[in-house]
């Protein structure tokens, strides 16, 4: 825990985006959490993300339930809305929220205790209702918070600091994802922002569920040698599907890349997803071949990061509802009640 | 000030950027181009615009040069080493004020003294090095400010000199902390020349060592300039006296009333060195039209504070003009009000922003009412009735070439006149060496100047050294101390018969200032407090008495504060490679995004690469060895806070917080 507040003090050459802001501006307060916490890079590439896109902090709302990543929220994006509700519980908030005002953007912060194990019966019906939101797990197959307990996402061949043994498989939470029918899921670093922060961006453009499982080092209980979720292992055992760059709506990058080693992957906004393939043949459109890799490569001991899977047809709970497009929390009374000559003629009608 | 890309030169100013070292071959080692301006504003506005002309030139000539297979092979060779940082230099170039400071005075460690209350540690940091803080507290010329890292990171620099000002206000007994001087001697005798600030620095060193000192000065007192030309307003007596005779009574032989007029004399005389502090005493007329007829009413600017310094002058005409813009025509208006002139005008060649005088000396005189005119070059002295009745001056305007040479040239507008009782010439000062004889090995070279060498200061005679203004022309008392230190270590090899070239180390430690996880022993919060203001003496008591002092210093709550103000440059962010394990902390938490990680390349293109571009080719970036990802950390020294932040989100302590203190070596703590 630091004790100075982060002088406001930044670099004059630090960039401006479109909003005249700059990446200082879409901070939180300095973090309480342990220093090296693979959660705060996580907070750095989502302000990274945010700024780059250039994104209102008022038009985004930031929720939360218990642990170690659900404090994290209050690391960034310090004007934006937030709730940081019961263990767990996040979905079941971002659900009502999301039906009330579905113009904002909705972004979850998770972990595996509160995703895998207390929430996770949340979890699953947030992927399977397509809630409209950027879900984030904060992995690191751990519970900081209460002093280094094996988690749920936790790999049984991974021992604790204290060499005690894990007794239970772990759960992939990007596979069941994807066969619950979430639209997009990724799975990413902490420590590889280049990475992470086009990731980040896609996933704010996705339309429906967009996961991204994110390991993030616990430093102080779960970085040691025979951990599979250390800073070590994670880079040694790094399967990178793809390099992406994100290409925003009306912009053109020129990437060098070999002619037929690219995938362009089109978003919901217009914006584009561009893939470099480095995996022979993977198409992170065909969901059989997404929950192969991702199986081959737990066989192999390896993390397999990228974007994993996409659906570009993607609906989400609105749509599938049904709902207006004007917001619940926008509609007067006269609308939300049209009066009893109108009931009087429902009735007649089912008479 | 804000002066990336921008040096002076003649007082204009340009802008200078720097070629890759592999297009030197064709665009030369810069691009450079005159902004015609000398006004720093403007330059600043012009400035990008022809910095990204050169970039684009620079980029333009990468794109022509067609990397041969030899080039190529070699790059990764060309990729930054590691930094040395056991080069004691590095880290100094860090701590911008002592870097800039001549005597390398270790200001943060000082203000850092100041904001514990502890005010006599902090004046004898200063003594140690520049032997005059409570005289340089309040004249020094501060080249310490411009360099001060608060200009980049903020607006306005720490007021390092008058804080140096509050360790002498508020310091207490210092007599037991003086260094001892040995009662047996060491049997070399050393003859001083002029007993201004670089012969007493010389002294005060030697004494140490248990030289004998032998002072000759003209005038009937110590302090040199310091007393003669510094007006009393400025500098009171009693601050003057208190550090002269601090060094005299170490056992200084002191002769005043003695002028030497002959070296040749001196020279057979039975001394084993001498130095010549005799600074540069000689004020510079102006011969036109009236010169000799008006004499009984023209004086010399120094010549006249002289008189006043010793009070055989105490009074002036009602209506004087000082003819001259340097701090020294400062002084002469700021006195003849207080002689009881009624009307002082200052009278100045160039155009007013290109004066010599320091901007607060500028702006203590038009405080004081004084008008400053501009662009007014003296062309006679009117008489009336054969008495000075005023000066003519002819308008000009400046005007620059491509060069960005200045020419002043006259308007055409009618010639004006000054109607004035006395006038005070303030034009510049020469040294005065008609007593040095031409034929006893100490050779002359440009301008009448002595041959000095630039490291040893040692004449062509071995045994003569200069020091001061003495050695190449008018400075500042800084630069006189400076001198004085290094002068010392000199006579002392040559007396000793050692090989004068060798010089002695700086001493430099690092210590950790880590007292618990996240808990440093110096404050690490970045004060958002603007410059204090030094508040000033009533005008309707000082303007009426020379001796009243304009300035009251900080009390001790301003003093604290702007103390606070001090991003404490010298506790350096050491890094150790082996420690770290890349979690990235560091560069999330930096404030103003000084620290990467990333894929080493040549010093260029590393520069340009980095999450903001190193621009500032002056400050140096931190390079480290390879790190386990085949990565490498580079820090930008530029806008570093020292804010500790890195080290206080590192998990391994591979940052630390180290107070590094650089000690310029002195002749009597060699190393």
């Amino acid at each position: 825990m630091t004790y100075i507040k982060k002088p406001l003090n930044h670099h004059p050459n630090l960039e401006i985006n479109e909003l005249g802001l700059t990446r200082r501006d879409y901070e939180g307060q300095v973090s309480s959490l342990c220093a090296g916490c693979g959660h705060d890079s996580i907070s750095a590439a989502i302000i990274e993300a945010c700024f780059q896109l250039s994104l209102s902090s008022h038009q985004i709302a930031k929720l939360s339930g218990i642990g170690c990543s659900s404090k994290a929220p209050a690391y960034f994006l310090n004007q934006s809305h937030g709730f940081n509700s019961v263990h767990g519980r996040m979905p079941s908030i971002g659900t009502g929220a999301n039906l009330a005002n579905h113009e904002l953007l909705y972004l979850g912060i998770s972990g595996d205790g509160d995703s895998a194990s207390i929430g996770i019966g949340q979890f699953v019906h947030a992927a399977r209702r397509q809630l409209n939101m950027t879900y984030i797990i904060e992995n690191n197959g751990t519970y900081g918070l209460t002093k280094g307990q094996f988690s749920a996402t936790n790999d049984k061949e991974s021992k604790s600091k204290y060499g005690e043994e894990n007794l239970f498989p772990s759960i992939d939470l990007a596979s069941l994802a994807i066969q619950l029918g979430a639209g997009f899921v990724a799975r990413s670093f902490s420590g590889d922002k280049e990475q992470l922060v086009p990731l980040i961006k896609a996933a704010f453009k996705q339309k429906g569920f967009a996961l991204l499982d994110i390991l993030s080092p616990c430093v102080t209980f779960n970085n040691h040698n025979t951990s599979t979720k250390s800073f070590d292992y994670i880079r040694e055992h790094n399967e990178a599907l793809s390099r992406t760059d994100f290409v925003p709506l009306g912009k053109e990058i020129k990437v060098d890349y070999q002619p037929g080693s690219e995938i362009e992957i089109s978003l919901h906004d217009g914006s584009r997803l561009r893939l470099e393939k480095t995996s022979s043949g993977y198409d992170p459109r065909n969901r059989k071949m997404a929950v192969n890799a991702i199986q081959d490569s737990i066989e192999k001991g390896n993390v397999l990061t990228g974007l994993l899977y996409i659906n570009e047809d993607s609906n989400d709970l609105k749509e599938i509802l049904n709902l207006t497009d004007t917001p619940l929390n926008k509609l007067s009374e006269k609308e939300l009640c049209p009066g009893s000559e109108s009931l009087k003629k429902i009735n007649e009608s089912l008479r | 000030m804000d002066t990336r890309y921008l040096f002076k030169r003649h007082n204009t100013w340009w802008i200078k950027v720097a070629v890759p070292r592999t297009l030197r071959d064709k665009l030369g080692y810069d691009l450079r181009e005159s902004l015609k301006t000398h006004d720093l504003t403007s330059a600043q506005e012009k400035r990008w615009k022809i910095v990204d002309k050169f970039r684009q030139k620079i980029e333009e000539a990468k794109l022509k040069k067609v990397p041969n297979k030899e080039e190529k092979a070699k790059h990764v060779e060309n990729y930054m080493p590691p930094t040395n940082t056991t080069d004691p230099q590095y880290y100094h170039k860090i701590v911008d004020c002592q870097y800039a400071c001549p005597a390398h005075t270790p200001v943060p460690e000082y203000i850092r003294q100041i904001s514990q209350g502890n005010y006599t540690d902090a004046y004898m940091i200063n003594w140690e090095s520049n032997v005059f803080p409570g005289i340089l507290g309040r004249t020094c010329d501060r080249p310490c400010e411009p360099a001060c890292r608060r200009n980049r990171t903020h607006e306005k620099p720490v007021a390092i000199c008058r804080l140096k000002r509050v360790t002498y206000d508020f310091k207490g007994d210092i007599s037991q902390r003086l260094p001892e001087v040995p009662k047996k001697k060491n049997g070399k005798r050393i003859a001083l020349i002029g007993a201004g600030p670089a012969s007493l620095t010389v002294a005060r060193d030697l004494l140490v060592l248990g030289y004998e000192c032998i002072l000759f000065e003209k005038d009937p007192q110590g302090g040199g300039l310091m007393r003669t030309n510094i007006p009393s307003f400025r500098l009171p007596v009693e601050v003057l006296d208190e550090e002269v005779n601090l060094v005299l009574n170490m056992g200084v032989e002191a002769r005043f009333n003695t002028e030497v007029k002959s070296m040749k004399e001196l020279l057979k005389e039975d001394f084993d060195a001498i130095f010549v502090g005799t600074g540069a005493p000689k004020g510079k007329d102006l011969q036109i039209e009236g010169r000799e007829e008006a004499d009984k009413n023209i004086f010399i600017g120094i010549d006249w504070l002289t008189s006043i310094a010793f009070e055989h002058t105490t009074s002036v005409g009602k209506k004087v003009v000082v003819i001259g813009g340097g701090n020294t025509a400062m002084d002469c208006c700021r006195s003849s009000l207080r002689l009881g002139a009624e009307d002082v005008k200052v009278t100045v060649r160039s155009p007013f922003d290109q004066m010599k005088a320091s901007e607060w000396e500028k702006e203590e005189a038009m405080d004081e009412g004084i008008p400053i005119h501009e662009n007014h070059v003296p062309k006679r002295f009117v008489m009336n009735n054969g008495k000075l009745a005023g000066v003519e001056f002819e308008k000009v305007e400046a005007v620059f070439d491509d060069n960005g040479k200045r020419s002043l040239v006259p308007t055409g507008e009618e010639p004006v006149i000054f109607e004035c009782d006395d006038v005070l010439m303030a034009i510049g000062q020469d040294n005065a060496f008609h007593w040095i004889e031409r034929d006893i090995g100490i050779e002359f070279g440009e301008w009448d100047m002595p041959i000095i060498d630039r490291v040893t200061f040692q004449s062509t005679h071995p045994k003569v050294f200069f020091g001061g203004d003495a050695a190449w022309g008018p400075e500042n008392i800084i630069w006189a101390a400076a001198h004085g230190h290094q002068a010392a270590i000199s006579i002392d090899k040559f007396c000793q018969q050692k090989d004068l070239f060798e010089r002695p180390e700086p001493g430099a430690n690092l210590v950790s200032q880590k007292m618990g996880i996240h808990e440093w022993s110096y404050d690490n919060d970045v004060s958002q407090a603007k410059r204090f203001i030094v508040p000033h003496a009533d005008q309707s008591i000082s303007l009426k008495d020379l001796k009243v002092e304009v300035e009251l210093g900080f009390d001790e709550q301003l003093a604290l504060e702007e103390a606070q103000r001090c991003l404490n440059c010298d506790v350096q962010t050491v890094f150790s490679e082996d420690l770290c394990i890349e979690c990235d902390a560091c560069v999330d938490i930096c404030p103003t995004d000084c620290i990467n990680f990333i894929q080493n390349d040549e010093e260029e293109e590393l520069r340009a690469n980095l999450r903001i571009p190193a621009l500032n080719l002056d400050q140096d970036i931190l390079v480290s060895e390879n790190l386990p990802t085949q990565r490498v950390m580079v820090k930008d020294e530029d806008v570093c806070l020292h804010c500790g932040l890195c080290a206080e989100r590192c998990p391994t302590g591979a940052w630390d917080m180290q107070t590094y203190l650089y000690e310029e070596a002195k002749v009597y703590n060699q190393t």
